[in-house]
């Protein structure tokens, strides 16, 4: 083995133990003003690789649109557009600030951010808070029942679970997960199990701090399967955060797509992203859509796969497969087991039942990918190019070869192996 | 004949590479064992000696 290779080998073995050895907790919900440090004045994070407002799709702008007059920073839709068009905000990614939002990922500083804390490594992550399905922000919904929902997020429900989490300590994750895979989640497409077994938890509390709002909290969380995603998103980041920053590792420590590009980030290339252009989901559509109708694939989710959940363990979650048109379980546990082919190795704390407890295939590693031609399996919701129309369908996508192609040609130069 | 043979035994098949095949063989009650095989891809080829010297 030459030189470069040891290292490699050696970086990519402390990649995996540091994402193995996480301690995720759910310790608050904040404002994302007071949660995400340095966070200058009139940003508005989004969703994926950076990008122009010129070069958003169509749900992204319309959000953003949204979040300007939510924030007060224009009065009406039709300013918001001419502020964003004219350089009246400044847009960057999520991930530039510990951050992850799902698909048009918009958060600005008004909006409650959900906060893990990684305590084996004292990093923190922030995910906005699940809004429901239908007409919401991530979908590039911006009318005033997104904006009033998203106030009533903010202003009462993310305060209440909030003082429940830190009048208990935050609510562990590692193990919560490990639960939630062996009933059925893959914690991208399927959030069911951890939903509620994240409601159990909180429940009591919440009845303690914010009596007079109960109902209205539980149905919002019961009423929604996709409620963990944002909890496991946040929960990724904070996993995926500390093994960013390894010299000579080829792991990928980031993969999000705002709607236009996909882009993903080495552990070891610093801020540096690899983009190509975002795919279209194969899958099932429901009724009345067409593929026409579907947008380029879109938003952070992709931690989950990131870190070893959702495509990479699809084979956890028989109800999944069908649901993204993924094919039969024996297809799942194909895909899990292609992933185990270009990531560094199994995470044991997080098992699939339906693979004799194996564990998850975690962090992937770039070299991998190009020397065996499998591109990382990524479950995902399509959403309809119409802003504020909600998701059309479910499927599967995979990043684009060529940020890989990218990635390693930078390592190379930065690791003088040219 | 070694082909009267080979004819009127058991087929016993292991097959390589598509799936289909195996489907095949499978839907009629003959055994086989598939083996997930496709050939290099043209990015490892692009970067075959570059993934050499990084080791995979």
């Amino acid at each position: 083995m030459t030189d470069i290779a040891s290292r490699i080998e050696a970086a990519n073995r402390e990649a995996h133990r540091r994402m193995l050895g996480a301690d995720p907790v759910l310790v608050d919900v904040m404002l994302a003003r007071d949660a995400i440090p340095n966070l200058p004045p009139r940003t508005v994070l989004h969703a994926g690789p950076p990008i122009s407002w010129e070069r958003m799709c169509g749900p992204m702008r319309s959000a953003v649109a949204g979040a300007l007059v939510f924030e007060g920073w224009a009065s009406d839709l039709a300013e918001a557009e001419t502020v964003a068009a004219s350089g009246g905000v400044r847009f960057e990614p999520n991930h530039h600030y510990d951050g992850v939002g799902p698909m048009t990922g918009i958060t600005t500083p008004g909006v409650a951010v959900l906060v893990v804390e990684n305590r084996a490594f004292g990093n923190r992550a922030f995910c906005t808070v699940n809004e429901g399905m239908g007409n919401v922000m991530r979908f590039g919904g911006n009318d005033q029942e997104v904006r009033d929902r998203l106030a009533w997020i903010a202003g009462v429900f993310g305060p209440a679970v909030g003082a429940a989490l830190r009048r208990r300590g935050g609510v562990p994750l590692k193990g919560l997960i490990a639960r939630g895979l062996t009933m059925g989640d893959e914690m991208h497409m399927r959030n069911a199990a951890c939903t509620g077994l994240i409601l159990r938890e909180l429940a009591a509390d919440l009845a303690e701090v914010a009596p007079a709002d109960l109902g209205r909290m539980l149905r919002f969380i019961s009423g929604n399967d996709m409620f963990f995603l944002n909890i496991a998103m946040a929960m990724a980041k904070a996993v995926a955060a500390p093994a960013h920053g390894i010299p000579y590792a080829t792991v990928v420590t980031t993969m999000a797509r705002n709607g236009t590009d996909f882009g993903i980030r080495l552990s070891s290339t610093g801020d540096a992203w690899f983009t190509g252009p975002a795919q279209m989901a194969r899958g099932l559509l429901f009724a009345g859509f067409t593929e026409a109708d579907g947008n380029p694939d879109i938003g952070d989710s992709c931690i989950t796969e990131t870190v070893g959940l959702g495509g990479c363990a699809m084979a956890a979650s028989p109800a999944v497969v069908g649901f993204v048109g993924a094919g039969a379980l024996s297809d799942a546990i194909g895909y899990t087991r292609s992933m185990s082919e270009i990531t560094v190795g199994p995470n044991p704390e997080w098992t699939m039942p339906t693979m004799a407890m194996a564990g998850v295939p975690t962090a992937i590693d770039v070299r991998k990918v190009l020397s065996t031609g499998i591109l990382p399996v990524i479950n995902t919701a399509i959403t309809n190019r119409q802003p504020g129309r909600g998701q059309i369908g479910a499927g599967i996508v995979n990043p684009p070869l060529e940020c890989f192609q990218q990635a390693l040609m930078r390592f190379a130069e930065v690791h003088g192996a040219l | 004949m070694e082909v009267d043979k080979l004819l009127n035994t058991e087929v016993r098949v292991i097959n390589v590479g598509l799936r289909a095949f195996a489907q095949d063989l499978e839907s009629r009650k003959s055994p086989v064992v598939h083996v997930d095989w496709s050939p290099p891809p043209a990015s490892s080829v692009k970067f075959g000696s570059l993934l050499d010297r990084l080791g995979v």
